[in-house]
């Protein structure tokens, strides 16, 4: 069981450093940047035909929340090539494993992050808003230098949560083909017909880094919590 | 000066201020009393639009502004611009510090260099009595720090007009005494502020003028001296309530 152990885990973790870190990790930046526009538009004041956008933004994370993310990748991959658009896409729109995944990837955790990010905006207190106001702030300037320094603190241990469920759910990748860090344990097992071990040896490798990033979370909610008790 | 006139102002179809039209005179300080639920911090905040009242009309200097019609961003936030306002929960930002609270007006509203910024809120800080705590967090703080913080981060500002919500409303009265002296000594130096609070010994000897609201109404709008001595059986059961109350 050594033997596989050692010389299977190489493999295991270049095909985590290939592919299974940078998509989760760019995912979960593109993720990030959608769920905040999302976030944004959906507690707008505007008024007038920015409801469109509104109207938009909502359906995005009903969509994606309410589907499943294995389904939501087949459509991606699978499924687009055959969405034919005369004079867009004549041939359907095809994109390489790794661009469907990250697109697919980005596009679930944005919104769940979206609601996030709405909500820890919506809890930071309304005084803040009317002191930060009465200063003679803009509302962009509120947002900024107010609420959403205080909403990043509140938002760390739920984005937390979402990027080391998106660590452990690019597994799913294995399924449009890209050969990602379970899809090398896939392989492997079926070559030396252990599949307890290499599974639980997969197992483990994702635990590494969910444990590392749970370390990295609690490092940022010491940084960003700074200001709220005085004895730790 | 600042002005209402025939100010109206409902919450789901309850009268919260109604007909209400007072003067609040420059480098005097007006104070706002009543019973709980009169209206009087309503009409503070109508004063900054955190309110917006349906109807009246609204004037600041030369300005006048229509209530019943669509309000600008460009107007309310020029009228923001001209007042600050302290709040009963001091409102600090707490994620910045006793210093940057002082400092985030100037910089960011009015675009004053940070090095200037900064020297004028260790100053203002040192008028308050805070200057030691320039770069503790306000959760470090009593509830009295604070609110003269708060008072400093408005002063900051030079602002034309104060307007001060029951300032010292979540207070104990030792705590409640160091913000007050604070107060009485920005208003001898002629800061034009309009004052909601509950606390008549304090009204009495800040006030230049008084004004009282009980239902949405104006009782009384008038000098101080008259309020305190007048025959008005109302306001003397009111004044007696508010008297024993701080005992």
């Amino acid at each position: 069981m050594w033997h596989i152990i050692v010389t299977s885990t190489p493999q295991l973790i270049e095909a985590g450093l290939k592919y299974t870190i940078p998509i989760s990790v760019i995912s979960f930046i593109l993720g990030l940047v959608l769920a905040l526009v999302t976030a944004l538009i959906r507690i707008s004041t505007k008024k007038g035909a920015f409801w469109i956008l509104k109207g938009i933004a909502r359906f995005y994370v009903w969509l994606f929340r309410s589907t499943p993310l294995l389904v939501q990748l087949f459509i991606v991959y699978f499924g687009l090539p055959y969405l034919k658009i005369a004079g867009l896409f004549p041939n359907g729109i095809q994109m390489s494993p790794v661009t469907a995944g990250i697109l697919t990837f980005s596009l679930n955790t944005g919104a769940y992050c979206a609601e996030t990010i709405r909500g820890a905006i919506l809890s930071i207190p309304n005084g803040q808003w009317e002191a930060a106001y009465s200063i003679g702030m803009t509302r962009t300037t509120v947002l900024r230098r107010i609420i959403l320094p205080q909403a990043v603190r509140v938002s760390l241990p739920p984005l937390a949560n979402s990027f080391i469920g998106l660590v452990k759910d690019t597994s799913l990748a294995a399924s449009i083909t890209i050969v990602e860090m379970f899809e090398v344990s896939q392989q492997i097992a079926a070559q030396n017909y252990q599949p307890l071990v290499m599974y639980c040896l997969v197992a483990a490798l994702y635990a590494v880094v969910c444990t590392a990033l749970s370390w990295l979370q609690g490092y940022l909610e010491k940084v960003t919590s700074r200001y709220v008790t005085t004895s730790n | 000066m600042i002005e209402v006139k025939h100010l109206n102002k409902t919450f789901d179809g309850h009268n919260a201020l109604t007909d209400i039209s007072v003067q609040f005179p420059k480098d005097q300080t007006t104070v706002i009393v009543g019973p709980s639920g009169s209206g009087k911090s309503t009409l503070l905040r109508s004063l900054n639009f955190l309110e917006r009242p349906e109807s009246g009309i609204y004037q600041f200097d030369s300005d006048e502004i229509d209530l019943s019609q669509p309000i600008s961003n460009k107007t309310i936030l020029s009228i923001r611009r001209r007042t600050e306002m302290v709040f009963q929960g001091y409102n600090l930002f707490p994620h910045l510090s006793v210093l940057q609270n002082v400092m985030e007006g100037p910089i960011q509203v009015q675009k004053v260099k940070k090095a200037a910024a900064q020297q004028a809120a260790i100053d203002l800080l040192g008028k308050v009595g805070l200057a030691e705590k320039a770069s503790v967090y306000p959760s470090q703080l009593s509830g009295g720090q604070a609110q003269r913080v708060a008072i400093a981060r408005s002063l900051a500002m030079h602002p034309e007009y104060i307007f001060l919500d029951e300032p010292t409303s979540a207070l104990d009265p030792e705590l409640e005494l160091e913000v007050l002296k604070v107060l009485l000594q920005i208003a001898s130096e002629k800061q034009s502020m309009i004052i909601v609070t509950h606390n008549m010994a304090f009204a009495q000897q800040v006030a230049n003028k008084i004004v009282f609201i009980e239902d949405g109404h104006v009782l009384y709008d008038g000098g101080s001296d008259a309020f305190f001595e007048t025959d008005n059986q109302r306001i003397k059961d009111f004044i007696s309530a508010m008297t024993f109350s701080n005992i």
